[in-house]
């Protein structure tokens, strides 16, 4: 178990209602929630595989005190952000924001399934447009086929190489980002600090250790 | 000087050489036929996009979103900043939202902000160029530059999901919104009665999980076909992206023979103006517009 995970176990005891409201982005809204259903009705995603639980399950384990069933459920991380649950909910409950930061405490914790790919992309992108202040596309696309070694890069890359090649004959593929060409913000260095700040202060708001 | 002025916030997709690059072409050749001046916010950052909520967090998302307009305020005063990204328009305009209804929030992004040596007193409106067009400029103003009527052509409007939820276009319904029809025809083409006009592409799951995205692109495009669309438009850089580029991949899946052009609806105007194909950016499509060439070379 990680730092956190204890830290916050011991500090909500058995109010994993609480513990969500205090530490999870848009938490507070989870006790809203009538159970009504739309917003699985509503999810695109929600005839795929790895759908344990819909979003209305997810806010009832919550009341019910279900932590582990909760952190560790791959549910969350099944969102594409299309926002259809946010505006059909008629309760107005802010559903997508709601997935998102379950899913980010969950991570946090040390709690979200290993190798989940999404959780993976969204650490990738993060790192990488906030390097040098804007997204590189080729060393997004490289980090994300290469993550389980060369072998298994290799592969997709070859699968995916029509794709690539489309794009490169259409202009949209920049091959030179590869080398650390490209596009960058000349305030990367602002960028890296004013970012450190905000997580301190993040982390402090909410009680964390740093 | 220019009818309209605008902070401009292209977003990374939009920069030479990247996925969305044919667009940025496009708007730029628009703009200029609508004398619409478009400064770009000095050294703009990434928006971050939906996708990284789970390694950004909350305050360092909205702090990211928060430079670029200190930056706008401090460089543009007094002009609305446009993006024509969805997901840069709803990254910004969510974090304008959320920074101007929560004062805690505000303060800690100007402490976080100061070591950039920036500080945020007003954030600017925020428009996506949708908006700039059919709000600021209007349907017979768009029209009235019409030279060439795209007639006869028949495109399914994509309008998917950043552009249309959470925030939207004023006065459009989330389920069936006309404006991208509305501007299909405002260029004399013809807009199909498209039933998957705001079904989620997939977003940024068309790389992490990508048989996910596919089943649903595919229903994309095949009810652009059953509605006899003869090519897709979206005001969107991923659907855009992933509608377009995926085609192959799904023909090798399910044994489709898909080979729908996607555009922008800018691709369109700047055509309907009297554009070349080169102004229209159309060179940067994967799969050739080629009706659409041939009307720019008439």
């Amino acid at each position: 178990m990680s730092d956190m995970n204890q830290q916050m176990t011991a500090r909500y005891k058995n109010n994993f209602l609480k513990e969500i409201e205090q530490q999870a982005e848009m938490g507070e809204w989870v006790k809203m929630c009538m159970q009504c259903g739309v917003c699985s009705g509503s999810c695109p995603t929600n005839f795929h595989p790895g759908w344990q639980h819909p979003p209305q399950e997810i806010f009832m384990l919550i009341r019910a005190g279900k932590r582990d069933e909760v952190l560790d459920s791959p549910s969350m991380w099944m969102c594409t952000s299309c926002y259809n649950c946010y505006v059909r909910c008629p309760r107005k409950l802010p559903i997508t924001h709601i997935m998102h930061g379950i899913a980010e405490y969950a991570y946090r914790l040390g709690r979200a399934p290993k190798g989940q790919p999404t959780l993976h992309l969204s650490k990738t992108f993060w790192n990488n447009c906030t390097k040098t202040g804007r997204t590189n596309e080729v060393k997004l696309t490289q980090t994300l086929y290469f993550k389980d070694g060369i072998v298994s890069g290799i592969k997709k890359a070859l699968a995916m190489q029509d794709v690539a090649l489309g794009l490169v004959k259409a202009g949209r593929l920049n091959i030179m980002e590869a080398l650390g060409g490209g596009h960058k913000c000349k305030g990367a260095k602002g960028i890296h600090a004013m970012l450190a700040k905000a997580r301190e202060l993040e982390n402090q708001r909410k009680g964390r250790a740093a | 000087m220019a009818k309209k002025e605008y902070a401009f916030y292209p977003g990374c997709s939009s920069q030479k050489g990247a996925s969305a690059s044919n667009y940025l072409v496009s708007v730029e050749s628009m703009c200029k036929t609508l004398d619409i001046k478009m400064t770009e916010i000095p050294d703009w950052n990434c928006c971050a996009a939906s996708i990284s909520y789970a390694e950004a967090g909350n305050l360092p998302r909205h702090v990211l979103n928060a430079r670029n307009f200190a930056l706008a305020a401090d460089n543009l005063p007094g002009q609305d900043i446009v993006a024509t990204c969805a997901a840069c328009w709803l990254g910004a305009r969510e974090s304008k939202e959320r920074l101007e209804h929560n004062s805690v929030l505000l303060e800690d992004t100007n402490t976080a902000l100061k070591e950039a040596g920036l500080n945020i007193k007003v954030i600017p409106e925020i428009k996506h160029m949708v908006e700039v067009l059919i709000e600021d400029l209007g349907y017979a103003e768009l029209a009235s530059h019409v030279k060439k009527p795209l007639a006869g052509m028949k495109i399914a409007g994509y309008v998917g999901c950043q552009t249309n939820r959470p925030f939207g276009i004023h006065g459009e319904s989330f389920e069936n919104p006309m404006y991208l029809d509305k501007l299909i025809e405002t260029v004399g083409a013809e807009a199909t009665p498209y039933d998957q006009k705001v079904t989620c592409c997939g977003g940024a799951l068309a790389f992490s999980e990508p048989e996910k995205a596919q089943a649903q692109i595919k229903d994309i495009i095949e009810s652009a076909y059953d509605s006899g669309a003869e090519m897709v438009v979206t005001p969107c850089p991923l659907c855009q992206a992933n509608v377009e580029v995926y085609q192959g991949q799904i023909n090798k899946r399910y044994g489709t023979k898909f080979n729908l052009p996607v555009l922008y609806y800018s691709q369109l105007m700047v055509v309907a103006y009297g554009g070349s194909a080169k102004d229209a950016g159309l060179n940067g499509q994967v799969i050739r517009a080629r009706k659409l060439e041939d009307m720019a070379s008439k």
